[in-house]
């Protein structure tokens, strides 16, 4: 197992135990993964199965008890506290459940937040295009849905033209008409940009819009499969 | 309940440096208030029994010489209970190994025992005996100034003759309680002593046997001491009476009242600063808490809880910040009130002071401080209480934002995104933004009035030391003396130049308005002691008329051009009415100047003079000082520099340690306010923060937003507290004024600055703390939970 220059994330024997007093949770057992170069991957699970820590360890945001994981070439696991802010910064896109936008800033102004600190980034007004928004730019995150404030999100994340983008539960708070808007934005960025993206959702129907699918339970990857075709999400239905 | 009370040990444990920060700030105000009340409570307690157990008079009259019969008169004055006569005069000390001739207050006692009035406490050796007309008891403080003892032995010029003097007691009196030599502003009690010796010893010294030259009266209880003292006046009249003085003019008491009003204004204005910044700060934890516990209170309530108990609940959290502020107030409090009582011994001298830290204090304060807590925990609780469940369950809609015109002006698209996030936020809330800066400047504006103590009294010192007074020395003459006596003087070696002065009592009167005071007469072109505005510098005194200090203008409500009815009280004691035709502003003191000329042609005198002022010889000083100690006709010496000195040892002993305690009280005000404000804004925004920091933003770059908006703060506070200083330097100095002296509103521009860096630091300290906890923000506990 070493690093490769063509695999964005490279990830072997990844666990992670929690220990919260006399009990040992151990929400990762030695994971193996790797993402290649623009493909995009959904993570399916039950809940409680790992998925949000396999996500936030590939995201820099954890670190694992045990393995590794590579970033092309840099070594993740050994880096520290300011060369994982670094390669978030640099690198990664996040997109949460909860949007996480901030309430004070409008909507031009969170991605504006974004690409004021990375090297070449997209027209912020561009990002927002991308994702439909072109004409709520100037909108505080009070004033827009909750599907908008998602889309939002998402121009905020791939502003930066990260190479991976990573989303946990993205339609996990929206109805489905939405939820799909939502993806739909999640596609093109793949798509258009070509940037390795990984989506975290129970949605099984999700898959289909997916290059592969992984399926979690209690800590390892129990199954993976390979769509021979990709659908467009406004072909899926739940 | 128990549920509860686990989440309320939480809650204190997670808000334990702000629940610290608040108790601080209400403790600040609390040791003041402490301080205060209980150093009050010492004083009064101590001098009513001291005052009580020593027979302190009611009254006190001086006259040149009045025969023994005319006691039986004013013994029989309706309202006196009892007479006491004695003889009193000042004279020069020759203090062994001590280069300066000493000045004392002679009193004399009766040598078989205590007087009437005004009784020693001897504190060591014994009474002096009859038949040894050498023996003296001497004030405590001046015998340890010098390291006497009984047994040792000093001379004095009494009546113009050089005695050796043996003493055999030590003692403390009611009447010398604070004592001030003539000519300073501090006790010195190396240069000035009182000594006890007995009658028959003094009256011969001074020639007057079957006489007297003092006289106190105690009073009956509900006598009035003015109607006393009218007749009185009139009684020893023909006798040189300059005047009686009830006890609260008595010069001693009167310090020690003064003092005690002094604190009473410290112990109401500055605990109340304090405890209302201390109550908006719990105010705002308070808010922010319940804000945040929204769906908690409606899940209690759901499940039955009463709106009392959910009240009750956040409460007890403010009980508990308060009972944290009393606990800290309580201990600092006695802590400073011990170190204040010390301080006050030094310059008001019991038999014992002691420090009591009285219960009625204690609980004074623990009742504000409770009433300002809950006072502002009320607004929020009562939210909280009040909450309908359902609505609390229910999200809080999301805090309105707008575009502001300073984040969205042209200016503000230069700004970036986390300065845009400071100003929407500061603007979001106006009302807390203004009390939060509010508060940072009180701090400023307490830190400014703290360090300005030190500025003021410096400048009171150089006005009234070296810019109002030019002379090195002032010669006090045993009586007054032909002008002639000047150039005597002048051939003394090591004297530059000399020149007269008078200071005579007299009763000073416009309309129905009066003063018991004295007139200082100068020459025409006086230079060695001007008279002096504080604004204009040294005038020339006017041919004739009056030229009155300003708070005597104002007490006789008199202006220029106005007349005042003097009443000379000594020589031929000439009455008449004359022109004020300057009016000057003054530190110390309520003078009325005359020309000498004009003065000595109203007294119908031919040209005398009382005191000398002298330019010395710096290289001539002290054999010249030692030659003055054997002069017979000098009854005083005052050394400016001596009292330059011992001002300044006073301040240096008792206000720069108050200064720095109470920097430290305001650097505690301003670390309350800014940590509190900062924690808040973390707690509102922790989440952004870490949001921040999942997208890739630096630690640093996360505290700019925090500390960015504090500094803003900070920086919008510290021209407006040193504006509000100065208010209060204003404030409090017309709070202390007096008819002896007013501190002066003067304030350096170091200490503008030092009280700026002292709320700098208190910045920097929250800034560290909050860094800290910066450091530990749960990045990925955010992402789960909805905002
Ligand atoms: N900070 C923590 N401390 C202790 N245990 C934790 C912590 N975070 C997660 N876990 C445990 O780790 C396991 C995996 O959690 P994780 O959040 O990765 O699940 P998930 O697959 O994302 O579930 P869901 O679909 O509900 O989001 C769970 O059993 C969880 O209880
Ligand atoms: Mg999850």
């Amino acid at each position: 197992m070493s690093p490769r220059s063509d695999i964005p994330l490279h990830a072997s024997q990844l666990t992670k135990v929690y220990q919260t007093g006399e009990v040992a949770v151990h929400a990762l057992r030695q994971v193996d993964l790797d993402l290649y170069a623009g493909e995009l991957v959904v993570l399916l699970g039950p809940s409680g199965s790992g998925k949000s820590t396999l996500l936030n360890i590939l995201g820099g945001l954890d670190q694992p008890s045990s393995g590794e994981v590579w970033f092309y070439e840099q070594n993740l696991t050994t880096a520290n506290q300011r060369q994982l802010t670094r390669f978030r910064r640099d690198h990664v896109g996040f997109v949460f459940q909860f949007y996480n936008l901030i309430p004070s800033l409008t909507a031009r102004e969170n991605v504006d937040l974004v690409t004021e600190i990375v090297k070449d980034p997209m027209n912020s007004a561009a990002a927002l295009e991308l994702v439909g928004l072109g004409n709520r730019v100037d909108h505080f995150p009070a004033q827009l849905s909750g599907g908008e404030q998602q889309r939002v999100a998402i121009a905020r994340a791939i502003a930066k033209k990260p190479a991976i983008l990573l989303c946990d539960e993205p339609t996990g708070a929206l109805d489905s008409v939405t939820g799909i808007l939502v993806l739909e934005a999640i596609d093109r960025v793949n798509r258009e940009l070509g940037t390795t993206t990984a989506v975290i959702t129970h949605n099984t129907i999700i898959g289909q819009m997916a290059d592969r699918v992984l399926q979690m339970t209690d800590g390892r990857i129990a199954d993976e499969a390979r769509n021979t075709q990709r659908l467009e999400p406004s072909q899926m239905q739940w | 309940m128990q549920a509860l009370n686990r989440k309320l040990w939480r809650d204190l444990w997670r808000l334990r440096g702000q629940i610290l920060a608040t108790a601080i700030v209400m403790a600040s105000g609390l040791a003041v208030l402490i301080n205060s009340l209980s150093t009050i409570t010492s004083l009064q307690e101590s001098s009513q029994a001291y005052y009580e157990r020593y027979r302190f008079a009611d009254v006190f009259a001086q006259v040149t010489r009045a025969p023994l019969y005319v006691l039986q008169r004013v013994a029989e004055l309706p309202g006196v209970q009892s007479v006491s006569d004695r003889i009193a005069k000042v004279a020069l000390l020759d203090v062994p190994d001590f280069p300066e001739p000493v000045m004392a207050r002679l009193v004399s006692v009766p040598e078989h025992g205590q007087p009437v009035l005004n009784r020693l406490a001897l504190l060591s050796g014994r009474w002096i005996s009859s038949g040894h007309d050498s023996e003296v008891i001497v004030s405590q403080a001046f015998a340890k100034a010098h390291g006497l003892v009984p047994g040792d032995h000093f001379s004095a010029i009494i009546n113009g003759t050089r005695k050796q003097l043996d003493i055999v007691g030590l003692a403390l009196s009611p009447e010398f309680v604070y004592v001030l030599g003539p000519g300073a502003l501090v006790p010195d009690d190396q240069r000035f002593g009182i000594i006890w010796m007995g009658r028959s010893a003094l009256s011969a010294a001074y020639d007057q046997q079957g006489a007297f030259n003092d006289l106190s009266l105690s009073l009956m209880r509900n006598a009035s001491a003015d109607n006393v003292i009218t007749a009185l006046d009139s009684i020893l009249a023909p006798y040189g009476a300059i005047g009686a003085v009830a006890r609260k003019d008595q010069l001693s008491n009167w310090f020690l009242m003064n003092e005690i009003e002094q604190l009473e204004s410290m112990s109401t204005i500055l605990p109340a600063i304090f405890l209302l910044v201390a109550a908006f700060l719990i105010q705002m934890v308070m808010r922010r808490m319940i804000a945040t516990e929204r769906s908690e209170i409606g899940l209690l309530k759901a499940f039955g809880y009463s709106d009392w108990q959910v009240a009750w609940h956040y409460l007890k959290l403010v009980l508990l910040i308060s009972l944290a502020g009393i606990v800290l107030g309580s201990l600092t409090g006695i802590w400073l009130g011990r170190f204040s009582t010390q301080m006050y011994s030094e310059f008001f001298r019991f038999p014992v002071l002691l420090y009591r830290p009285n219960t009625a204090a204690f609980a004074i304060g623990a009742g504000i401080s409770v009433s300002a807590a809950l006072g502002g925990a009320w607004g929020a609780v009562r939210q909280a209480a009040l909450l309908p469940p359902a609505e609390a369950m229910r999200p809080p809609s999301p805090p309105v934002y707008r575009r502001g015109r300073l984040a969205d002006s042209r200016m503000g698209q230069w700004l970036d995104q986390p300065s845009r996030l400071i100003i929407r936020h500061l603007m979001r809330w106006p009302a807390r933004t203004g009390l939060t800066t509010l508060g940072i400047a009180l701090s400023v504006a307490l830190a400014v009035m703290s360090l300005q103590w030190n500025d003021a009294l410096m400048h009171l010192a150089e006005v009234s030391f070296y810019q109002a007074q030019r002379q090195h020395a002032v010669l006090g003459l045993n009586e007054p003396r032909s002008t002639r006596v000047l150039a005597e003087v002048s051939r003394l070696p090591g004297v530059l130049a000399s020149e007269p002065m008078r200071i005579v009592s007299a009763d000073l009167s416009a309309g129905n308005r009066r003063h018991r005071g004295g007139i200082q007469a100068l020459p025409s072109d006086a230079s060695l002691q001007p008279v002096y505005d504080i604004n204009l510098g040294p005038l020339r005194v006017p041919a004739d008329g009056l030229v009155l200090g300003s708070l005597l203008a104002e007490k006789l409500g008199v202006r220029i051009g106005g007349t005042v009815h003097v009443e000379i009280l000594s020589g031929r004691r000439p009455v008449f009415d004359i022109p004020v035709v300057a009016v000057v502003d003054t530190y110390v003191g309520m003078p009325a100047y005359m020309n000498l000329t004009a003065f000595n042609r109203r007294m119908q005198q031919r040209p005398v003079t009382e005191y000398i002022n002298i330019l010395l010889d710096p290289a001539a000083t002290e054999p010249l000082l030692g030659k003055l100690k054997a002069v017979p006709t000098l009854a005083s010496v005052t050394l400016k520099q001596a009292a330059v000195d011992s001002f300044h040892a006073t301040i240096n002993e008792s206000m720069l340690i108050y200064m720095f305690i109470f920097s430290m009280f305001a650097g505690a005000l301003a670390f309350g306010v800014i940590y509190t404000s900062m924690r808040i804004t973390l707690m509102e925004r922790g989440r952004e923060l870490s949001t921040l920091r999942v997208m890739g933003f630096r630690r640093a770059e996360i505290a700019y937003v925090l500390l960015g908006e504090a500094g803003l703060l900070l920086l919008a506070a510290l021209p407006l507290g040193l504006v509000l200083g100065y208010a209060l330097v204003v404030l409090i100095a017309a709070a202390f004024e007096t008819e002896l002296f007013r501190v002066p509103v003067f304030i350096e521009n170091s200490s503008y600055a030092y009280a700026g860096l002292i709320a700098l630091a208190a910045g920097v300290c929250s800034a560290m703390i909050i860094r800290w906890r910066l450091n530990r923000l749960d990045l990925i506990k955010v992402l789960k939970t909805r905002a």
